[in-house]
């Protein structure tokens, strides 16, 4: 069983749909039991990092990814959710819940056209051999929709390169836990693909 | 470098009939709902957008039910909007898994639901749709309501009002060229989209996906979204084919 923590944010009932189409059994959770027996972790999200910080907090799940992750529980970040696995946030200057060292900084004098968010589908670039990207195609795309991007302090925690304006990772990963800015969940074949991937992993 | 350009189907509906509108009026039925979803998913669209545009006029809420049905079809990107008029049916219609709420009617009433929601969900969770027409009296004006109440201010300074107010994206949607073949509104798209820091969505009387094409890359758009192009074969409205550009028609 996949959990899928619900932490009052973002579109979860989509990544469950995405899991369905992969094969995967997932519960849409917040309740610790049902999370610290689940095979493998996604923490989804749409929304502002102070408010997911906040919400992850207040229900003490902060605690309970940190511990299943530190057990080796496969963990996959989406979007906000990928952000909070970072150490700091400028969006309501937050901490977050670190599990990679990394920060996420807002995109900052973008060349025209380009407008915050990046919103729309961007092709990326793998970096390295990674259970989640096994078998995908060279040109795959992945629908974005964000205004801060995540920076890695070391190089070595870089899955994956998207452009807007400037590269910045659009995937992150240390051990157990990956954390993806892109959606998956509605990013057709491609994310599919991806879902699958996380599955096996 | 440039944004890969977003070119959206929009798919309107009255209640659970996909129907096919000139200016926003003579909706013709075209079919089931689900079953065009489907086929845009199997063509890999870039993100879809589904109209209810009886709910407003019938004073209804979303069809929660319906909605959540659409959305485990779609594994694209998924805009609703129709009847949308409290923060709770904002969160009811995420919960069934669509990603943008598009806000019109509401937006004049109760301006305050924009932060409401972008607050919780972000602002790239909320569009407002600036529907447009031009008036006898007045030149042209935004209007609520289906294209039924006139909107004091200017056009950009409307639009600018719902930026500050916390919208995340603009559909500029031109009532007066829905489903007329007749071309985007590139001025007006134009105008708007330099006014504003957000997307602006480029939509009503899309002539070709090549015109929506040029429509982003030359003033400014971010996306373009059409009905009519993507449900009649070659601009002949009386043969309904659900149709969608390959990815490499749409590359910039």
């Amino acid at each position: 069983m996949i959990a899928i923590v619900d932490y009052g944010l973002g579109n979860p009932e989509s990544v469950k749909n995405m899991l369905r189409k992969a094969g995967a059994d997932a519960c849409i959770t917040a309740d610790h039991d049902q999370i610290a027996a689940a095979d493998k972790i996604i923490l989804p999200g749409v929304g502002a990092f102070g408010i997911g910080m906040e919400n992850l907090r207040n229900a003490q799940l902060d605690q309970l990814l940190k511990l299943r992750t530190e057990a080796g529980v496969k963990l996959l970040g989406i979007c906000l959710g990928a952000q909070l696995l970072t150490e700091f946030s400028e969006e309501n200057k937050c901490d977050g819940l670190g599990l990679i060292a990394a920060e996420t900084l807002k995109f900052n004098a973008l060349p025209a056209p380009l407008k915050v968010p990046h919103m729309g589908w961007s092709e990326i670039e793998v970096l390295q051999t990674h259970p989640l990207f096994e078998g995908t195609s060279q040109n795959q795309r992945y629908y974005f929709v964000h205004s801060y991007f995540m920076r890695c302090k070391h190089p070595e925690n870089i899955l994956c390169l998207a452009n807007y304006g400037e590269p910045f990772a659009a995937g992150i990963a240390k051990g157990n836990v990956a954390g993806v800015q892109f959606h998956p969940e509605k990013s057709h074949v491609f994310g599919l693909a991806l879902m699958k991937n996380f599955i096996a992993w | 470098m440039s944004q890969r350009p977003r070119i959206l189907p929009i798919l309107t509906m009255e209640g659970r009939k996909l129907v096919k509108t000139v200016r926003f009026a003579d909706p013709k039925y075209i079919g089931d709902p689900i079953n065009a979803l489907k086929i845009f998913n199997d063509k890999m669209v870039d993100e879809i957008i589904v109209l209810d545009i009886s709910a407003s006029r019938e004073q209804r809420k979303p069809n929660f039910e319906y909605l959540h049905e659409m959305a485990s079809e779609c594994f694209s990107p998924l805009g609703y909007g129709g009847g949308i008029q409290t923060l709770d049916d904002a969160k009811r219609v995420f919960a069934c898994g669509v990603e943008k709420v598009i806000l019109n009617t509401v937006v004049n009433d109760k301006p305050e639901l924009i932060s409401e929601i972008a607050n919780i969900y972000g602002s790239q969770s909320v569009v407002v749709s600036i529907d447009v027409k031009k008036t006898l009296l007045h030149g042209e004006r935004a209007y609520v309501r289906s294209g039924t109440k006139r909107i004091a201010a200017s056009i950009v300074d409307w639009a600018k009002s719902l930026e500050d107010r916390g919208a995340g994206e603009l559909m500029v949607h031109r009532i007066d060229r829905d489903g007329t073949f007749s071309g985007l509104d590139r001025v007006l798209t134009s105008n708007i989209a330099h006014a504003v820091n957000i997307p602006v969505i480029a939509a009503g009387g899309a002539a070709s996906v090549h015109d929506m094409l040029s429509t982003i890359v030359e003033c400014g758009a971010s996306a373009a979204a059409a009905g009519s192009i993507f449900v009649y074969r070659g601009g002949n409205t009386q043969s309904i084919l659900i149709s969608y550009p390959t990815p490499a028609d749409i590359l910039p």
